[in-house]
């Protein structure tokens, strides 16, 4: 909105009589201060190879759908090449540098990672379509809070896991996802070289942007060669990475399918693997909760990132007798989310990952329809270009029903009823995922009791979508395997000799 | 007052010293035969046949499996001090019974020297994982510092059900050091025996069936490996596979493979010795082979990681 139009709109205002436009002012944050190039190579033992518009992909911006940049596709001999690139660092100045002088790196990373924020909180915002909120809030500086964190174990990995010398694994092959990613590049490279490994990343080939200004900062800090190579690419760079033959270690993060072809492609090779996998999270709400809060929490935990969340409290379930009413206040409440320019900082809701990603959850949503959920969309407006999906929620669906059960990676969240608390555990397990729920009451013993008995790997209690450097995260069952955060995600990366020194 | 009359033939007892035993499945508290009706022959070095054990399919992995899951919960529901008990009350049995089983090894080609270094570090073994139940949390769970208004810890879960694979030799103690961690854990089991040497594992039943080890909580079955891993790692309510690094490299990947269906998570430890080795050296062998399974680390691996998250407000 103009200047002149908002001065307009107060003089209105004075007039009085006249309803006021009670709407947010467009509040854009500015690009002005940002750089990226208009293409890029891969980067290698320490610097960008030559882009080869002929081995190249184009991302795109999803809140209007246009060209942001390109960037090389990975092919065989490429990812060949980072992979000998992080042998020779492993083999060499990485693997003679000390615990001290690795953890000086990565506070150095995190400290520039701050001085930076904003502009990789612009970049992650037109590259991924994520409200500006979120990335410059939560994102980025989770990012460096991660690097901070394992910097400091860098120099103490003898003290964190008793009777063990821990050593590193060697060269880790990481792959990440789109929904978070200068984040997950922080949870994959942080541990990897606080524990004295060497990386190759893949970013998501919709996302590759702050993965590939990371590394101008690691230029600009002289983090010696090869210790990190960011590989650019899909999922054919992914599966040339991963049968690798001289890896030592895979992260993967991502969609379930994925991870069971991982792990079945390293079947004949007894590689350390962690996944981080695809979630249905249960948010189980007791009528003795706080139910204003609730809701509160609800949009939280579905909302969050358009929904492009693994851990999402994608399923509301919800004890009968508030049902009516939860429902009724988190209709009204939806009304007031801002669907729209991730750039804007009034925007609750930004753009959709990718178009793709927009189909699957209008098929998801279809699906559900035809098997008879009731719909419920947010009636607000939606820009006309790019790709944007309204908050929803599908009521009338059963346990067995496919949106109950699959992850639909969007901001559609399911709602059943429950009557007990053992029917409401039954509910929120009986699906293949495990990674986190929430449990809402006001009851603390309620809270252990629930607690005790979700499968999954993080539960929060009157809270949703909550994530620190020092707690692990990781899922149950079908959800994954290991943990990142905390001491439990040192553990990935290290090998443990018994040294017997306990007995 | 009349003399009551007895049948003649009992005037004389039975001079038989011992009387061979049938050896089992063991499934949720009980000792069934394998459904298929199938067995094969397990014999002495010198090729004297010793005992017919059952061959097990797909079908008695399935009501094991089954056994499993219905009981887990009810041994995760006991207290650590309470688990810690009754593992230790299994070592207290097994060292009452320790003759048969070291006869019984040696039947199958121990030497009296090894078979009786393996059962006492098989009850070395037992008892130390019995202190683990409630310290195992205390040493690897942690309050974690959250930079927010939130109280956050970590502790360690059961994953639920695990199948495992026992190394053919030691016979009991590879499996113990594969059972012992998951009971540890709070998981149930399912347990594939030694095909060379099953009937250790076979009698250990008969130790957990008197141990007040509850029903389900460990199942086991005998026959080929060839046959009972493909059923364990497709199976999509068994979590965990753990095994012995000697397993055939092409059971381990077949292994590996069919436990994507539902990303169980698979381990092979390492405890193989020889039964050429354990005659030979069993001292050497037996040590280092109990130095590698007290290994609590062990128990970190099948048991799942939980991070609670609760806000601090007025």
């Amino acid at each position: 909105m103009s200047e002149k139009k908002v001065s307009e709109q107060i003089t209105r205002s004075n007039q009085a009589s006249i309803s006021i436009d009670w709407s947010y002012a467009d509040a854009p944050e500015s690009t002005s201060h940002v750089r990226f190039n208009k293409h890029y190579g891969l980067f290698i033992d320490g610097s960008f190879t030559e882009y080869n518009e002929n081995q190249s992909f184009e991302s795109i911006n999803p809140a209007n759908g246009e060209s942001l940049y390109r960037c090389t596709e990975a092919n065989k001999s490429d990812v060949d090449t980072a992979v000998k690139a992080a042998r020779k660092a492993f083999k060499g100045t990485w693997g003679s540098t000390s615990g001290t002088q690795r953890s000086h790196y990565l506070y150095r990373i995190a400290r520039m990672l701050q001085e930076r924020a904003r502009e990789f909180a612009v970049l992650e915002s037109m590259d991924g379509g994520k409200p500006i909120r979120e990335s410059r809030d939560i994102d980025i500086p989770l990012a460096a809070a991660y690097f901070f964190y394992y910097a400091g174990w860098a120099d103490k990995l003898a003290y964190a896991f008793p009777g063990k010398s821990p050593q590193p694994l060697g060269v880790c092959a990481q792959i990440i996802p789109w929904n978070f990613p200068l984040l997950m590049l922080a949870w994959k490279i942080a541990p990897a070289l606080a524990c004295g490994n060497t990386v190759v990343l893949k970013p998501a080939e919709t996302t590759s942007l702050t993965a590939l200004k990371f590394c101008e900062l690691l230029q600009d800090i002289g983090l010696p060669d090869g210790v990190v190579n960011i590989v650019t690419g899909a999922a054919k760079t992914g599966e040339y990475l991963v049968q690798h033959s001289d890896i030592d270690k895979i992260a993967f993060t991502g969609s379930t399918g994925v991870g069971k072809v991982i792990q079945q492609s390293i079947a004949e090779r007894q590689l350390p693997a962690t996944f981080e996998l695809g979630g249905k999270g249960a948010f189980i709400l007791f009528d003795d909760a706080a139910l204003n809060e609730a809701v509160e929490g609800i949009v939280n935990a579905i909302f969050f990132n358009q929904g492009h969340v693994c851990c999402a409290g994608s399923r509301l379930l919800v004890q009968e007798g508030v049902a009516e009413k939860v429902i009724d206040l988190l209709k009204k409440r939806m009304q007031h989310l801002i669907v729209g320019d991730p750039l804007d900082k009034n925007t609750d809701i930004g753009a959709v990952n990718s178009k793709e990603q927009l189909e699957t959850i209008q098929r998801y949503v279809e699906l559900g329809i035809q098997e008879g959920a009731t719909c419920f969309e947010c009636s607000g407006s939606l820009p006309t270009t790019g790709y944007y999906f309204p908050p929803t929620i599908l009521t009338g669906v059963s346990q067995s029903s496919t949106v109950v059960q699959e992850e639909i990676f969007g901001p559609v969240l399911t709602i059943q009823t429950f009557r007990t608390t053992d029917e409401a555990i039954e509910k929120a397990n009986n699906t293949p995922y495990g990674l986190a729920n929430g449990i809402w009451t006001d009851k603390g013993s309620k809270i252990f009791y629930v607690g005790n008995k979700l499968k999954s790997g993080v539960v929060w209690s009157n809270t949703y979508n909550k994530f620190d450097p020092t707690s692990p995260f990781g899922g149950f069952k079908e959800s994954g395997k290991g943990r990142e955060g905390g001491i439990s995600g040192l553990h990935a990366y290290l090998k443990l000799d018994h040294n017997g020194g306990m007995y | 007052m009349e003399k009551k009359q007895t049948n003649d033939d009992t005037s004389q007892i039975n001079t038989m010293n011992s009387i061979p035993k049938t050896y089992k499945n063991y499934i949720n508290g009980e000792f069934p035969r394998t459904e298929s009706g199938r067995y094969y022959s397990c014999e002495a070095p010198d090729g004297k046949h010793i005992a017919n054990v059952g061959l097990s399919t797909r079908k008695d992995v399935r009501n094991a499996v089954q056994a499993a899951r219905k009981a887990q919960a009810s041994w995760a529901n006991k207290t650590a001090y309470n688990r810690g008990q009754i593992i230790y009350r299994i070592a207290e049995i097994l060292s009452g019974r320790r003759e048969q089983f070291t006869n019984e090894m040696v039947l199958l080609g121990y030497s009296q020297e090894a078979a009786e270094l393996e059962i006492n570090a098989c009850i070395e073994l037992i008892i130390y994982f019995a202190g683990w139940t409630d310290k195992i949390g205390q040493v690897f769970g942690s309050v974690n510092p959250v930079a927010s208004d939130h109280f956050n810890f970590s502790r360690q879960e059961p994953v639920g059900v695990v199948g495992i694979i026992s190394p053919e030799t030691p016979s009991l103690l590879g499996m113990l050091g594969l059972l012992l961690p998951n009971m540890v854990a709070a998981n149930s089991q399912v347990i594939i025996a030694s095909t060379q040497i099953p009937l250790p594992t076979c009698t250990f039943a008969e130790v957990l069936a008197t141990s007040d080890v509850p029903a389900g909580t460990v199942n086991i079955i005998t026959g080929l490996k060839s046959e009972l891993i493909p059923p364990i790692s497709q199976h999509m309510d068994v979590d965990v596979v753990v095994g012995d690094q000697s397993l055939d490299i092409e059971l381990r990947v077949m292994c590996e493979l069919e436990s994507a269906s539902n990303m169980k998570k698979v381990y092979f430890w390492n405890s193989f010795i020889s039964l050429e080795e354990l005659n030979s050296s069993p001292n050497e062998t037996i040590s280092t082979c109990l130095h590698t399974l007290k290994d609590p680390y062990h128990i970190l691996h099948v048991q799942e990681v939980k991070t609670t998250w609760h806000p601090i407000s007025e």
